[in-house]
This record gives structure tokens, C-alpha cells and sequence, in this order.
């Protein structure tokens, strides 16, 4: 049952040989029985969890099942949720029950969908080992000398050790992407503006977009079929007709042009990372792809370029942490000033801190043209770079991360190569454009390789349905870390 | 360019963050670490290319001018650190 | 040495929509701490800003009626900084493309004209407030005003006096009421005024360092704390010292202006585009069907009124301070037509009075226009004098007869004696009853003529209608 699909799940669910609450009771068990040592959820209710499984039990037995009815999935801690300790991996927000549901869980709401527990992530969702939650690291379920990859790494843990059939993520430079090539699942960035980030603990507003991270890219098109919609409240929301994201899933590759960027190949990529890709493309090849070389000249600007752009909008968006209205307050201050910089000094963690003085410096006076004005422009040609790759190819693809995961601890202390862990990502998050990563065999160490698939906007459904054609004749998907389900 | 202990000082006050002495020489080195990064972006030619604000290309949607909100200050006031009275509570505010 | 004062104002208009400029709160004024303050307003994490249509439509009309270029698109730019009634701890703002630039005013001060040419007009987010009262030492925060739709108003250093500035102020305060797209409340704080204020030799060119005063809610307050500024700079000047800038707060109990306890730091408010809001396109549509909704603006009223009605320059600028006032005038005059003038002295005189008095609005005034006409018609046709007319004026007021002027005219016995036949019967009567006065007139007395009048008024009890006693007595003693 732990390792089943969600399309499983459902029929098992719709034929009444499970209940929901049996199903969440079975999930609930085994996440105590590893979260100890993974650390994967910062917050479980399973009161409020079994409440939601008996209304969705109702909703069955009513008639009125949604493929997704009864399901349990993993919330990562940066969406509100009401009555639901809100943390987002912060001591800022460690006393923060929200009073209000962000449009992501109102949807999972709708459809019956059962809240299995928020999950671990790095503090404001910056980081890329989940090193920088307050909670403390999760651990990677291949390895547990490994990081899970960030920021949504209590997400992708969770997966990948069958916690959770189903879990939520938000990337903002790779933030599901990353953690899900690194933990072997699948995890899909969705284009800009498809699903709402109302209540979705901002980071980088123009960057920051939520999707779906589960085992296979079946699963994922089921869980993106209840996550993207219009949204009133979300002005960058993008309007337009609802599409089934599962519709297309068989359909076979045909003229399929994949496009491999000259400079992700170049250098950088470790070895055993290369042969795992390159294996994956020969997979494609047998499926009948076509290969093409394509350019993106200015894509080794994405660094410099996110590591602008993204502290300047969070160091923004994180103002309203001021100890005022909710969330953490300083015990001890003289004055309203000390209050502030108190709150905000004990508050934060050094890599948020970090990130809010980045910000703040390139939006300063005398500074603003040089960094943020130009890395606006420089966003501009990153994505004009892909406007014109995608004249030769339909989807582009590469390495997810440069290597397999790294040990705790290994990048902690040094901030660049951390941020370096984003080099293939972030790009696609400066252009708004979907891409995802699914895992395609396993690197030093035994540990995950992921595969980055970039596609053009709004092309989810043709994604999906390219690397579910993968799955269907590969297994790296149903891989289960040895020993997890034997507890 | 290089980024002073004083940069970081005034930075750090600018977004009400206390920080010591030993932090912000701390603080000074990795940034001056980031900053040389970021530094890259200097060579490119950009004088005629359009900022990109946003990730699509939209305008901005406008909302009917109706009130749809109700009162839930309880609500909202159960989680503030101090309330009395219907306000937040502050140190004094000093005009 | 000559000085001469330079002002420029910054002008805040609370804009009249139902909801929050990026929320679906109420703006209603006085409502109990923070039961208008919704999930946006308090910033919880996650909300987002929706910008209300109301609000922008109103800045188009705004920069319609000043004769303003309306920039497609224009962008929300975010302001940083702390305080506790800015809880995003950013407002909410323009600031490279603000949605009305440049456009005028015209201010009218004594007999003289002027030309205000105003910067630009931008949309931005009101904070909430502080209140200071004790609380343990702290200070409470209200939250209900946070999001109000404002529209701030930036004029160019135009104004060179006090006077001018308050004119300015005025004519402002005029239009975006008579456009409706503010209530002009400056207790409430729906219209509040910050001005820049310095000081120059006269002659020269270049401006002088300018101070800021915050927050002048009175045009009596507008005036005098930049009569106290410009003589506070004056006086540094001439006893060789310099200005600083800075921003200072009018204190209307001492009249005077002091440094506001300044922030520790030289403001740097890292403004940048707001990722959560998209650039606002107005279509060329939009402003057509904005400008079809506009009224006839005050300027083109007193224009007219002056051209058609033959009213003075001043009357023109009475009757049009207010959209109501100058509805009530025409409502007037277009049962009386060819009597503009003595509509115009009436409103401005009796009724404006009477108004004050009462302290009640043009709006609620007991005594509407049409009844008002038909009372100057009884004036302007004879049938009542002048003075009756206040009488009847009052008792219309009182709701005598259903304010019915005929009526109470009737009931009193105010009706002049006009009847050409009875006045001539009357007069000669007094003619033959005084001799000596009908002899000292034709001797080159011009009194008698006077006492004679009298005489005839006093027959008449008063009604007789002075013009015609005056006509007909001429017509006689030359008999």
C-alpha cells in the first residue's frame, strides 16, 4: 500500500477494500516509525488528518470521489493551512498557527484530499540541503550521510521513503527540482502563474511557483490537475482553460525534438552524473527522439543573476516578519528600534539573514542600476535564450544537479558552492518556464541522479506525458531505499 | 568592488537586523565572497535590453470595488505577541 | 534683501471607494479597532495584493480633470521601510510610472490668475495608525486604514505665497470633490496636505534648500505654518546661516514648525517594481468612457457663468467652491433666467449665510431652488420688496405654508401696492395734504422730494413698491 500510485490508491479507495482513515492511519504509522531519524515533517495532527480522512470516507461512500479523494499528501511547511502550525522551517513563525488557508490546500480541500502532516524545509525555502530549517536537517532516505537537497527536501524525503503517496513543494531557483533528483523521485516546477501562491510563504515572488512532487509523472499529473487553476486572489495568476494534465500520458513520442544545451554538457557535470544522463537520452533515443544541439549563451549568468534578483524581493517580502502582529517577538528590547532588530536578529537564521542583507544592499541607494537593474536585463536575455532554443527543439534537457547528493555538513559553511547547486535550475525560474526532474539511475555512492526537463510555457501536459512514456519502460521510479519498507 | 564593514552595518540596520561586531566581520567576508560572484554580471553589455520584472508577459487584473471582507480581528489578534483593546501592542512609537 | 517664497505641495487624496485599494475591506470611517483590517491589510505571509478598479478609475478622472497625460502602463513600485503601521513593511506605491502625469490648475487669488502646473499624480496604499495614548508605556496600532486607497498629488514649486498655496489647496480640494473621487474631509483625514516650503533672494533663479512640514489638515494651518517656515528660514539667512533639509511637523497649538524627531538613518527607501502586481494598462476605451462620466468641471462653470450670466469674476468663483453650490445656483436661475445677478447675490448672501449659520450643507438646505426662485420671481416682478423677501425667506425656511413663497406672501400681506391707478390716488392725496413740501420741491429742494416719498410709504403701510412711488411722484410734481 505504502508503495502504491495514486491511481491505485484510488481504485483501492473507490472499491471500499480500503478506507481513507485506514490509509492514513497505515501513513501516519510509518512516518513515526522514520521521521525520528529523517525528519521529514515539522508538523503532524494526525487528529485533524483523521478528520479529513472521515469526510473523505463520506464523500466516497456519497458518490462523489475525485481521483484524489481520501489521498493522503504531504504539505510542505510554506503553505497556510488553517488551524495548522505554519512554520516555514522558521523560529520567526515556529509559534505561527495560521488562521487561514492558502489556495494550493483550499484545493486539496476541495477534492477530499487528506492532509497527511507539513513537511521540512529550508527556512523561507532558501537553501539547497534543508540544512537551514530551524527544525533541524532531514536526512536523505538513500543515505542518511546525505542531504535531501532543498528547499523542499522534507517533501522529497518523504517520497522517496514512502511517507506519503503525495506531497507539495515550491521552487524558486530549483527548490523541488533539486531535492527530488537528489532524493530519486519526480517533482515538476510548473510555468509561471499556473498555480496560485496565494498563502504561499513568499520568498521571491516573481520566482517562487508551487507544484506537485511524487513518485512517478502519472502521479504528478494528477496532483497538478487539483494545484493549477485560476486564482482571483493572485494577480500574477494566469487565466485560461483547465486542462488534464493526465490526458495525454500515453500518447506516444513521435516526432519528439530534445534539445541539449551545449554549455550543461560542457563542464561542470560530474562523471557519474554524465552517464546517467547520457543513459536516460539513449533511453529517448530507442523512444524515437531526435537529438539537438542547441546554445544558451547567457545561461551561466543564472547564478549571479538569481543571487540578485531573488534576495532583493525576499528581503522585501520579509519585512513583515517585525515581531508586530504574529509570529515570533524578541523577550527582551529597550525600544521599538531594538525590538525590531532583536526579533528579526533571533528570528531569522544566519542564511536568511544572509539572503535579507544581499537584498538589501543591491535595492540601496547608488547600487540598484548596477546589480538589480542589471540583472533585470540580464533576466531578459537568459529567457530570450530560450525563446530561441525553443525554435529547434520541444523540450530541453540535462543534468538536474551537477552531482549526486553531498554530505550534511559538506556545503554548510561555504555559501557559494551551496549556491552553485542551482546552476541548472534556477535559469528556468528567471524565464517563468516549466521543467522538472525525474530520477534516471544512481551516481557515486549509490546515490540518485535526476534528469531536468525544461519545456516550453504552458507545456506541463506534453512534459508529463514524455516522461511517463520514460517510466513505462524504465524503473528508476519504483527504486525504494533498501530497508524502509521492511520496518 | 569592494563591500566595507560599514556597507554591511548600514545594510543591516536599513533591514532591522542587530548584528555584532564579530557578525558583521563575519557577515562582510562571505558576502565579499557572494558579491565577487555576482560581479559577472558586469561585463555584459545590457544597455538596450528591457528589465524583466515579471515571469509572463501579463497586465495587471483589476478587482471589482466591493467590500467581500468581514471582520476577524479575534481571530486574527489570538496569534499577535500583544494585544489590548483591538491593537496591536508596540513599544511606544516616537514621531 | 527681497525674499521670495517658493511652495510646492503634496497633496493626499483618500480615494472614495468602498473597498481597499488591494483588498476587499472596508474603507468605512470609524469603525472599532481592527475590524477593517483583513488578512491582506494585516500582511499575514502568503496574501497577496488585488488593485480595486475603483481606485484607478478615480486617478483617471483625477488626471482628466487637470488636463494630465494618463501613462499605459503604469507600475507599482514597492517603498521600504519599518513602522508599525506599515505592516508589510513596504508600502505599497508608484514611482518611475506614476498613472497621471504633469496637467495644471488654475487658482484665482485676489483679482489675479495663476497657472499651478502639478507633477504627477500617483496611486499608493494608506498605513494605519499609531495611537498614543497609554497603554503600559506602548503605543496601540490600528490597522483599519491601512490599504485606504490614496492618491497622492505632487504640484511643481509654483506657488509664491501663502495665499497662493492655500488657493491651490482650495481649488484641489474643489475638484476632487466635485469629481467625487473624494470626500474632502479633512477632519477625517481624507485630504491632507504636505508642503515644501523655501526661500529665495528675489530675482534669482535657483531654488533654496527646502523643508518638508508633514501633515497640515486645515487650509488656516496650511497658511500659517508656511508663513512661519518661510520667516523661520528668512531669519536664518539673514543672520547668515544655512537651511537644512529636513522634514518638519506644524504645531498648531504653538504655530510654529519643529525638526521631526529625526530617524536615526538618511531615508533610503530601496523602491523597486512589486513582483505581486502586474504593470496596469489603461486602454484608450477606458479613459473615453472615464472622460464621457465626468461632469462639467468648476473651471468651465465659471467661465460660463460669467460669459452667459454676466456674473463678476468673484460671484463666478463663489458659486462654483462646490459642485452643490453651483447645482443650486443653476437650479435657480433656470427657473429665473433673466434674473442670474440677484440668483447669485441671494445664494451668496441669504442662503450661504443662513447655511453657515445653521451649519448645515447646501444639500439639506430647507429652501431648495426652485422654491428660491419662486420667491425672486415675487422680487423681480414687484410683487414683494427686498426686505419683505427676507421675511419670507425666513418663514419658507421654517417650512411656513410648505415653504410655499405665494403663500406665505399671501398670509402676511406682504404684497407691494403696484397698481399704478391706487399709488397715483395715494399721492395725490399726500400731494394735496402738504403743500409746503410740493412748494419747496419746485423751489429746488431736493429733500422735500424724499419726505414726500416717505409720506406716500408710510400711507401705504410700506407695500407700495418704492421704484413705482418714485416714477409716479416725478411724473406728478411736473405736472
Amino acid at each position: 500500500m505504502l508503495n502504491a500510485s495514486l491511481k491505485q490508491l484510488a481504485t483501492q479507495l473507490l472499491q471500499r477494500k480500503i478506507s481513507s482513515v485506514e490509509l492514513t492511519k497505515e501513513f501516519l504509522k510509518h512516518i513515526k516509525t522514520l521521521n525520528q531519524e529523517l525528519n521529514a515533517f515539522i508538523t503532524l495532527n494526525e487528529e485533524m488528518s483523521l478528520a479529513q480522512a472521515q469526510a473523505a470516507d463520506n464523500m466516497i461512500a456519497a458518490g462523489e470521489a475525485h481521483p484524489l479523494t481520501g489521498i493522503p499528501v504531504a504539505q510542505k511547511d510554506i503553505f497556510c493551512a488553517k488551524e495548522w502550525l505554519t512554520t516555514c522551517g522558521s523560529k520567526m513563525l515556529s509559534n505561527f498557527i495560521s488562521p487561514y488557508d492558502a489556495t494550493v490546500i483550499e484545493r486539496f480541500n476541495q477534492v477530499g484530499a487528506v492532509n497527511i502532516g507539513k513537511t521540512n524545509m529550508d527556512e523561507f525555502a532558501m537553501g539547497s540541503s534543508n540544512e537551514t530549517s530551524y527544525y533541524g536537517p532531514v536526512k536523505n532516505p538513500w543515505d542518511s550521510l546525505a542531504v535531501p537537497g532543498g528547499s523542499s527536501g522534507g517533501s522529497a524525503c518523504a517520497i522517496a521513503a514512502r511517507m506519503a503517496p503525495a506531497a507539495t513543494g515550491t521552487d524558486t531557483g530549483g527548490s523541488i527540482r533539486q531535492p527530488a533528483a537528489l532524493c530519486g523521485i519526480s517533482g515538476i516546477k510548473p510555468t509561471y502563474g499556473l498555480v496560485s501562491r496565494y498563502g504561499m510563504i513568499a520568498f521571491a515572488s516573481s520566482l517562487d511557483q508551487a507544484g506537485p512532487m511524487a513518485k512517478s509523472a502519472e502521479d504528478l499529473a494528477l496532483l497538478l490537475n487539483v494545484m493549477a487553476g485560476f486564482d482571483t486572489r493572485d494577480s500574477t495568476s494566469i487565466q485560461r482553460e483547465p486542462e488534464d494534465y493526465a490526458h495525454d500520458l500515453e500518447k506516444p513520442l513521435g516526432q519528439l525534438r530534445i534539445g541539449l544545451p551545449r554549455e550543461y554538457f560542457a563542464k561542470g557535470m560530474s562523471n557519474d552524473v554524465a552517464s546517467a544522463v547520457e543513459a536516460a537520452i539513449a533511453e529517448y533515443r530507442k523512444l524515437g527522439a531526435t537529438i539537438v544541439e542547441i546554445s544558451l549563451p547567457n545561461a551561466r549568468l543564472s547564478i549571479p543573476v538569481y543571487y540578485v534578483l531573488a534576495p532583493a524581493e525576499a528581503s522585501s517580502n520579509l519585512s513583515r516578519f517585525d515581531g508586530v502582529r504574529y509570529g515570533y517577538r524578541a523577550e527582551q528590547y529597550t525600544d521599538l528600534e531594538d525590538m525590531y532588530k532583536k526579533t528579526r536578529a533571533q528570528g531569522f537564521g544566519a542564511e536568511v539573514k544572509r539572503r535579507i542583507l544581499i537584498g538589501t544592499y543591491v535595492l540601496s541607494h547608488g547600487y540598484y542600476d548596477a546589480y538589480y537593474l542589471q540583472a533585470q536585463k540580464l533576466r531578459r536575455l537568459i529567457a530570450n535564450d530560450f525563446t530561441d532554443a525553443f525554435k529547434q527543439c520541444d523540450v530541453i534537457m540535462g543534468p538536474t544537479t551537477p552531482a549526486v547528493a553531498f554530505n550534511l555538513g559538506e556545503k554548510s559553511s561555504d555559501p557559494i558552492q551551496m549556491y552553485l547547486s542551482d546552476i541548472y535550475t534556477s535559469a528556468a525560474n528567471l524565464a517563468g518556464l516549466p521543467a522538472m526532474s525525474i530520477p534516471v539511475g544512481f551516481g557515486d555512492k549509490n546515490r540518485p541522479v535526476g534528469l531536468h526537463i525544461i519545456g516550453n510555457y504552458f507545456r506541463e501536459a506534453q512534459m508529463l506525458n514524455i516522461t511517463h512514456r520514460y517510466q513505462q519502460v524504465t524503473d528508476w521510479h519504483l527504486r525504494v531505499p533498501a530497508g524502509l519498507l521492511e520496518v | 568592488m569592494t563591500l566595507s564593514l560599514d556597507d554591511v552595518k548600514r545594510v543591516a540596520n536599513l533591514a532591522r537586523i542587530e548584528i555584532s561586531e564579530d557578525e558583521a566581520q563575519q557577515v562582510l567576508m562571505q558576502l565579499s565572497g557572494i558579491f565577487d560572484l555576482i560581479e559577472q554580471m558586469q561585463a555584459i553589455e545590457t544597455s538596450n535590453i528591457e528589465p524583466m520584472s515579471h515571469a509572463q508577459d501579463m497586465i495587471q487584473r483589476l478587482r471589482e470595488d466591493v467590500v467581500t471582507e468581514s471582520d476577524q480581528h479575534m481571530l486574527f489578534q489570538a496569534i499577535a505577541p500583544q494585544v489590548e483593546a483591538g491593537l496591536y501592542l508596540v513599544p511606544k512609537v516616537i514621531e | 534683501m527681497q525674499w521670495e517664497i517658493v511652495i510646492g505641495l503634496e497633496i493626499h487624496a483618500q480615494l472614495s471607494t468602498q473597498s481597499k485599494i488591494f483588498s476587499g475591506a472596508s474603507t468605512a470611517y470609524g469603525a472599532q479597532p481592527n475590524t477593517q483590517a483583513c488578512a491582506v491589510d494585516i500582511a499575514l505571509p502568503g496574501v497577496l495584493p488585488v488593485l480595486n478598479y475603483g481606485a484607478v478609475e478615480r486617478a483617471i478622472k483625477f488626471g482628466l480633470a487637470i488636463g494630465a497625460k494618463i501613462n499605459s502602463p503604469s507600475i507599482f513600485a514597492r517603498k521600504n521601510y519599518f513602522y508599525p503601521d506599515l505592516p508589510k513593511g513596504y508600502q505599497i506605491s508608484q514611482f518611475e510610472l506614476p498613472i497621471v502625469q504633469g496637467g495644471s490648475v488654475k487658482i484665482q487669488v485676489g483679482d489675479s490668475e495663476k497657472i499651478v502646473r502639478l507633477t504627477r499624480a500617483h496611486l499608493e496604499e494608506d498605513a494605519g495608525k499609531s495611537l498614543h495614548e497609554e497603554f503600559h508605556g506602548m503605543s496601540g496600532i490600528d490597522l483599519n486604514r491601512a490599504g485606504t486607497p490614496l492618491l497622492e498629488i505632487v504640484s511643481e514649486p509654483d506657488m509664491r505665497s501663502s495665499a497662493e498655496a492655500v488657493a491651490y489647496a482650495k481649488a484641489l480640494h474643489t475638484l476632487v470633490r466635485w469629481t467625487g473621487i473624494c470626500d474632502g474631509n479633512m477632519q477625517e483625514g481624507s485630504f491632507r496636505c504636505d508642503a515644501n516650503v523655501s526661500v529665495r533672494p528675489r530675482g534669482t533663479e535657483t531654488f533654496g534648500t527646502r523643508c518638508e512640514i508633514k501633515n497640515l489638515n486645515s487650509f488656516r494651518f496650511l497658511e500659517k505654518a508656511i508663513d512661519f517656515e518661510a520667516r523661520r528660514q528668512i531669519e536664518i539667512l539673514e543672520d547668515g546661516g544655512s537651511i537644512t533639509q529636513e522634514t518638519r511637523l506644524y504645531d498648531a497649538s504653538r504655530d510654529e514648525t519643529r525638526t521631526m524627531r529625526s530617524k536615526e538613518e538618511a531615508h533610503d527607501y530601496r523602491y523597486f517594481p512589486d513582483p505581486d502586481l502586474l504593470p496596469l494598462e489603461i486602454s484608450r476605451e477606458w479613459i473615453e468612457q472615464v472622460r464621457a462620466m465626468l461632469p462639467e468641471l468648476p473651471e468651465a462653470r465659471r467661465h460660463r457663468y460669467i460669459q452667459d450670466f454676466g456674473l463678476t469674476v468673484y460671484d463666478a468663483s463663489v458659486l462654483t467652491a462646490a459642485r452643490e453650490i453651483a447645482d443650486y445656483f443653476e437650479n435657480t436661475v433656470k427657473q429665473l433666467p433673466t434674473q442670474a445677478k440677484l440668483c447669485a447675490n441671494w445664494i451668496m448672501g441669504e442662503v450661504s449665510g443662513r447655511l453657515n449659520k445653521e451649519n448645515i450643507e447646501i444639500t439639506q438646505c430647507p429652501v431648495g431652488p426652485k422654491q428660491l426662485a419662486e420667491l425672486l420671481m415675487r422680487v423681480s416682478d414687484g410683487t414683494i420688496s427686498g426686505k419683505s423677501a427676507k421675511d419670507v425667506f425666513d418663514s419658507m425656511w421654517q417650512g411656513e405654508h410648505s415653504g410655499n413663497a405665494d403663500a406665505i406672501i399671501a398670509a402676511k400681506g406682504l404684497k407691494q401696492i403696484s397698481d399704478d391707478g391706487e399709488i397715483e390716488k395715494l399721492i395725490d392725496q399726500v400731494l394735496a395734504a402738504h403743500p409746503q413740501q410740493v412748494a419747496d420741491y419746485h423751489g429746488g429742494k431736493e429733500k422735500a422730494f424724499n419726505s414726500l416719498v416717505g409720506q406716500v410709504m408710510k400711507a401705504t403701510k410700506g407695500k407700495a413698491n418704492p421704484g413705482q412711488v418714485n416714477m409716479i411722484l416725478k411724473k406728478k410734481l411736473l405736472e
